[in-house]
């Protein structure tokens, strides 16, 4: 399936929110999550089902001001 | 006289960001030179590979200063407040520093974007600290709206010009004799952060003053020995300014040598 992940095209198994991070790798880091624009807690990422075209946000701590 | 920000007080009046650094580990020696009472933070891209956050959070975490994360680079409501709601997820706090930048120029805020912003992060429980200007109609807005810190702009953000409105932020400072204000972005030199204190305000947010000084670490302890001059100052008082002249050595007793 088709999707775009942090605005990178993905080709990914993942079914939802929850599998697509341990699918790529973020497996116990600390992040928070978007589907499309809105926030997913990570309560709800095993709920937040993935469809072709979704845009996934996967963001961490960083540097600011 | 301790002034609490949402009812916890801080060990420091300077807020420091932690961005544009040379090195993560002049940022650190940064820190522990300043020694800040909080230390700004923010969200970005995660890649699975790089995994830069994690290692961000590392530094943060073992430096034990509280986090205060921002919304910076928001330019809508909406960003803003899905950006929070990231924020609380990522940092475990419900402070947020509530950004919604209006102008690419100046980076000045969208006022009318974040007294909606600060309303709605306010009724979900965010304690909202709102990075705004010196307009008093707008900072009556955000208290409305929940706010109960304010931190207007000394200059433009990195801009290091300095407080550019001193009678606005000296008004502001009479008109909300009890809300804890912070001068927000454009400082550029310790003087300044001493002059901000010097005004009544509770704390000084720092980040490229700092970062990009020839020498980061030793400039932070100028703005840590500077926030605390400014803060002794307050305490202590100022004189008032006059136009005239007036002599410090009596003038009484003074020998006839004409």
């Amino acid at each position: 399936m088709k999707i775009t992940v942090n605005d990178e095209a993905q080709d990914v198994s993942a079914t939802t929110l929850a599998g697509l991070i341990d699918e790529l790798g973020y497996a116990g880091a600390r992040i928070a999550t978007a589907l499309n624009g809105q926030f997913v807690p990570k309560t709800e990422r095993g709920r937040a089902a993935l469809a072709a075209g979704a845009r996934v946000e996967i963001v961490a701590p960083m540097q600011g001001g | 006289m301790t002034v609490l920000f949402y009812g916890q007080a801080l060990s420091s009046a300077l807020m420091l960001g932690t961005a544009q650094y040379p090195s993560p580990e002049i940022l650190r020696d940064a820190v522990l030179a300043a020694r800040p009472g909080v230390l700004t933070v923010s969200l970005r891209r995660e890649s699975a590979g790089e995994r830069a956050g994690q290692a961000f959070w590392s530094l943060v975490h073992e430096l034990g200063v509280p986090v205060l994360p921002n919304t910076a680079g928001c330019h809508t409501v909406k960003e803003a407040v899905t950006t929070a709601h990231m924020a609380r997820e990522v940092f475990g706090t419900d402070w947020i520093k509530l950004e919604v930048i209006g102008e690419a120029d100046t980076l000045q805020p969208d006022v009318f974007g974040l007294v909606e912003a600060a309303r709605i992060l306010s009724e979900e429980g965010f304690k909202v600290f709102p990075y705004t200007t010196e307009d008093l109609v707008v900072a009556e807005r955000l208290l409305a709206a929940g706010c109960e810190v304010l931190m207007p702009w000394g200059a433009p953000i990195g801009s290091g010009k300095g407080l550019n409105n001193v009678f606005g932020l000296r008004a502001m400072r009479a008109h909300f004799p009890a809300v804890p204000l912070v001068v927000d972005a454009g400082i550029g030199v310790p003087s300044h952060a001493a002059q901000a204190l010097e005004l009544g305000y509770d704390a000084v947010l720092i980040n490229t003053a700092v970062a990009k000084a020839g020498d980061p670490v030793r400039m932070a302890q100028a703005f840590g020995l500077a926030v605390q001059a400014g803060m002794l100052a307050r305490m202590a008082d100022p004189m008032d300014a006059r136009d005239m002249a007036a002599p410090s050595t009596p003038v009484a007793g003074k020998a006839f040598l004409g």
